[in-house]
């Protein structure tokens, strides 16, 4: 009855979200032959999702449940674990919850300005579960009491004899029922109470806190998934382009003629570089070939023949900067942070150790390449793309425009990987002045060597570290001189002298745990674009960190398990200012360094040839600690056996969620310590696709990784990132146990070769 | 017209005969289910079947699969009842972003042909599709349980 009205307004919004727009995954021009192809399975289709009982539940006729899931879907498991925060105050069987991604909700605020119309929706920072935690919650419990409230009118009881469970509305007294899929219409209907509905306690949990599958994984494994890639809208046009290789770069000449000549090539379009010291919108000069079908753009793209110039940058190579790097090490740099006198303290110590490390520039190389679809129109403009960040696609693409914001739509996509790159929307940027260029719908598409080429790095550096012990053993002093080209240069309205604050965060372990302690930051010149890479400065300074500790307890003849815990002490709340603040709790860290070496058997001797590391860390609210087993051959073949992690992130919402992520943060970690980096000669980034940027493939990936979770109540943080900075210093640990060899420089490459 | 066979069905080609076959399933016929990742037989991501063996689509000129039966992801499953590999790979819940996924069910269900029986040390030689997840560890259970349904659907 009430049914089909919601389906059909449903429908429309379905198909008019992109400016009256039908959105599928196949081209219009194969529509036919395609539905022979697959004869009863619909094209997969991408949804405008809008929520009718409160913004984020729809609940069809069919008893049928969608959530939408504000924040995007990159392998995070957000998709699941989002809707159960959804579904668990809703009062709904999860089996029959299917997700959609939500576009991005904007609205203007009371004080004029653009702000979120619902919860904020970006997934970056591992925030998507600690800011989500409440608010999903009570989106389901205000829906469940819009349906509560819908069944007493129709009952005409009072809403307090009523009781949710399972998609039902029942009143006891009478015996009468009502399923949610026949109360929606009227649920929708009525106004939300004025007083926010209360959420229930822990111990009534049904869904947060037990292992749920991910939601959408029969669409991926049967290859029905739509990712940006596969985005299409009618009357599209395809674009790839040739970027400036150069940092900086601009062309001399450029000869499109052959290009223009090339069957199904419609344009060639100019897209201008980015302001040299504000921020980046795109990522470098370059000319777009724009055509009816991809293959006649690559082959266009082919036919380019432009001339570039070899920008400021052009001295600039791998073995350059970090000799630059070297260099200002020798000087003095920014003080970040100095408590006490660490150099009277090092002066004054019984013993004093001393380590310099090098950590390469990486790439965040998601396996779907950048892409983006935008349809800029007069009335309104269009985006439909794979990224982290909608709102700030948003407001790029309507600077870059000079449009409005409100009438820029966003709608991400399921992205195929994120890992920080697609924090930054360049690539939509550029497809949105294609598209205006060209005024027509234009799916602009990178290839992997223009993804490795022009990447936001993670930074590259330099450190040096410096640790002083009294006679007692105590730590007395500890200084980190950090020389690496900072991710926050070409920040708008941020002085270099600030350009630590992305490299350093300077509450992270040992400060507060030594009395004369202190950072030394030293901007280094690069003309690399720099952005945060999963975990950002954490899995850098992790590294040299714990790597630093472990020799220190080496030649102490100290165990680097007990160093650590007397160093960490008793369980205490230390203010903690970085994100993921605002307290770090010591004890929770020796907790989970303590787990970790109970199950991974750590103190036992192993045999020749193996080795067993340790390492832990505070990762954005998270804590991580793992123990890391490899084996060594005599020619120098690593295998790491095994990594038994134990991770505490306050309240678990989905088990399985967090192992997966942390299996996915050991794999990324022990990829991109085994043999990741980019090179850089010339000015220009050399590295170009998976021969030279060997991702681990699963002959080195660990046959064993164990989690242990320890859940204790507290407001959960989120695990996206927490898995990766430990497994690095304790894979270079276990290392040493194995062979005797320190490793200082990543990646590990071929220094274990005899 | 040359002709193919692509998930069964008789599909007419009279483009460039250089276009790698990856771009003719997804842009011409729809299949979006095979994915790019890297364009140069480097990842895996593009894998589909050609006359039963694995290959990587996106290095595989159309000239080259005049007459060949080609099968993807999407015409892998028999119709509702999902081929051993798929079902492993839901109980087993190994995916993350997806997106490296059709390509290695497809390079694992063509594996499987020829190893039913796989070791560790056989999927470490014989699989190397990239996963920039690091799905692996769930991967590698994934495939031995594939194993188990195939053995088992087989008796
Ligand atoms: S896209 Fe074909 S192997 Fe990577
Ligand atoms: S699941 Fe993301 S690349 Fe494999």
């Amino acid at each position: 009855m009430n049914a089909p009205i919601i389906s059909s307004r449903r429908d429309i919004l379905r198909y008019a979200g992109a400016a009256g727009a039908l959105i599928i995954a196949a081209p219009l021009a194969s529509c036919a032959r395609r539905a022979k192809l697959e004869q009863d399975a619909p094209p997969p289709a991408l949804e405008w999702f809008e929520g009718e009982i409160g913004p984020f539940v729809v609940i069809n006729a069919d008893e049928t449940i969608v959530i939408g899931s504000p924040n995007p879907e990159m392998g995070q498991g957000v998709d699941t674990s989002l809707p159960m925060l959804v579904a668990e105050e809703l009062e709904v069987d999860f089996d029959k919850v299917r997700m959609v991604q939500m576009p991005l909700g904007l609205k203007t605020g009371d004080d004029g300005e653009i702000t979120w119309k619902h919860v904020p929706q970006g997934s970056g920072g591992s925030t998507s579960i600690p800011e989500n935690w409440e608010a999903l919650r009570r989106a389901g419990a205000l829906a469940r009491t819009l349906l509560v409230a819908a069944a007493a009118e129709r009952f005409g009881v009072p809403v307090a004899e009523l009781t949710a469970a399972n998609g039902v509305v029942t009143h006891e007294g009478t015996g009468r029922s009502a399923s949610y899929g026949a109360l929606a219409q009227e649920a929708a209907a009525i106004a939300p109470p004025a007083e926010a509905p209360a959420l229930k306690p822990r111990s009534r949990f049904r869904i947060i806190g037990k292992p749920q599958k991910m939601k959408n994984a029969r669409a991926i494994v049967t290859g029905r998934a739509v990712y940006g890639i596969d985005a299409t809208l009618p009357g599209m046009l395809h674009a790839v382009m040739e970027r400036c290789p150069y940092f900086d770069g601009t062309a001399i000449s450029v000869d499109d003629s052959a290009a223009r000549a090339v069957d199904g090539v419609v344009d060639v379009v100019k897209v201008r570089r980015p302001p040299l010291d504000g921020p980046y919108d795109v990522q470098a000069e370059g000319y777009a070939v724009v055509a009816t079908s991809l293959w006649a753009a690559m082959k266009g793209r082919r036919a380019l023949r432009i001339e570039w110039d070899h920008g400021p940058y052009a001295d600039e190579s791998s073995e350059s900067f970090k000799r630059h790097c070297a260099d200002l090490l020798s000087g003095a740099g920014r003080i970040a942070r100095h408590d006490g006198d660490f150099d009277a303290a090092f002066a004054g110590a019984a013993e004093t150790y001393e380590a310099t490390y090098w950590e390469p520039y990486v790439s965040h190389a998601p396996l779907e390449p950048q892409n983006a679809l935008a349809d800029v129109r007069a009335d309104a403009v269009t985006i439909i793309a794979p990224t982290q960040t909608p709102s700030s696609c948003n407001r790029m693409v309507a600077a870059a425009l000079g449009r409005e914001r409100l009438d820029v739509k966003v709608l991400p996509t399921r992205l195929g990987g994120g890992f920080g790159r697609r924090l930054s929307n360049d690539y939509a940027v550029e497809a949105a002045l294609i598209s205006q260029a060209v005024a027509k719908p234009v799916k602009l598409l990178w290839t992997r060597e223009d993804d490795l080429q022009h990447d936001f790095y993670r930074p590259a550096g330099m450190h040096e570290l410096k640790a002083a012990f009294n006679d007692a053993g105590e730590l007395t002093g500890w200084t980190h001189r950090l020389a690496s080209a900072s991710k926050y240069y070409r920040r708008e309205g941020l002085p270099e002298d600030e350009y630590w604050t992305s490299e350093f965060w300077d509450d992270d372990f040992p400060a507060n745990m030594t009395p004369n302690y202190r950072l030394e930051y030293f901007s280094a010149r690069s003309g690399a674009p720099r952005g945060s890479w999963r975990a950002p400065a954490h899995t850098a300074n992790a590294f040299v960190v714990q790597s630093f500790l472990n020799e220190i307890a080496h030649r102490r003849g100290e165990d680097p398990l007990a160093l650590r815990l007397r160093l960490l002490g008793e369980p205490r709340e230390i203010p903690y200012k970085n994100h993921g603040g605002p307290v770090f709790n010591p004890g929770r860290l020796a907790a989970c360094l303590k787990l970790a070496a109970e199950k991974g058997a750590y103190g036992e001797k192993t045999p020749p040839g193996r080795g067993r590391g340790i390492a832990g860390h505070f990762t954005f609210g998270g804590y991580c600690a793992q123990v890391v087993d490899v084996e060594v051959d005599g020619d120098g073949r690593l295998k790491t056996t095994r990594v038994v992690a134990a991770v505490d992130i306050g309240s678990v919402v989905n088990p399985n969620g967090v192992i997966a992520q942390l299996e996915s943060g050991v794999n990324d970690g022990l990829s991109t310590a085994l043999r990741l980096a980019i090179e850089i000669e010339g000015g220009r980034v050399t590295t170009s696709n998976f021969d030279t940027y060997p991702l681990m493939k699963i002959a080195d990936a660990p046959p064993v990784i164990e989690t242990h979770i320890i859940d204790n109540g507290d407001a959960p943080s989120g695990m996206g990132e927490m898995g990766i900075p430990p497994l690095a210093p304790a894979l270079a640990h276990a290392i040493f146990e194995a062979t005797g060899k320190r490793i200082r420089t990543l990646p590990i490459a071929d220094q274990l070769r005899a | 017209m040359p002709q193919l066979k692509v998930n069964g069905r008789r599909v007419d080609y009279a483009g460039d005969p250089d276009m790698p076959l990856l771009w003719f399933l997804r842009e011409e016929q729809g299949l979006t289910g095979v994915k790019f990742g890297c364009g140069a037989a480097l990842c895996g991501a593009c894998t589909v079947h050609v006359d039963g063996a694995a290959v990587r689509s996106c290095v595989t000129p159309m000239a080259s699969v005049e007459g060949a039966s080609v099968t993807t992801i999407e015409g892998l499953s028999d119709g509702e009842t999902l081929h051993p590999v798929q079902e492993a790979w839901l109980e087993e819940d190994v995916a993350q972003c997806g997106y490296c996924q059709a390509g290695q069910i497809m390079a694992v269900a063509a594996f499987l042909e020829k190893t039913p029986d796989p070791t560790d040390a056989d999927i470490d030689d014989g699989l190397t599709n990239i996963c920039r997840c690091g799905t692996y560890h769930r991967l590698r259970k994934g495939v031995h349980r594939a194993a188990a349904l195939r053995a088992g659907r087989a008796s």
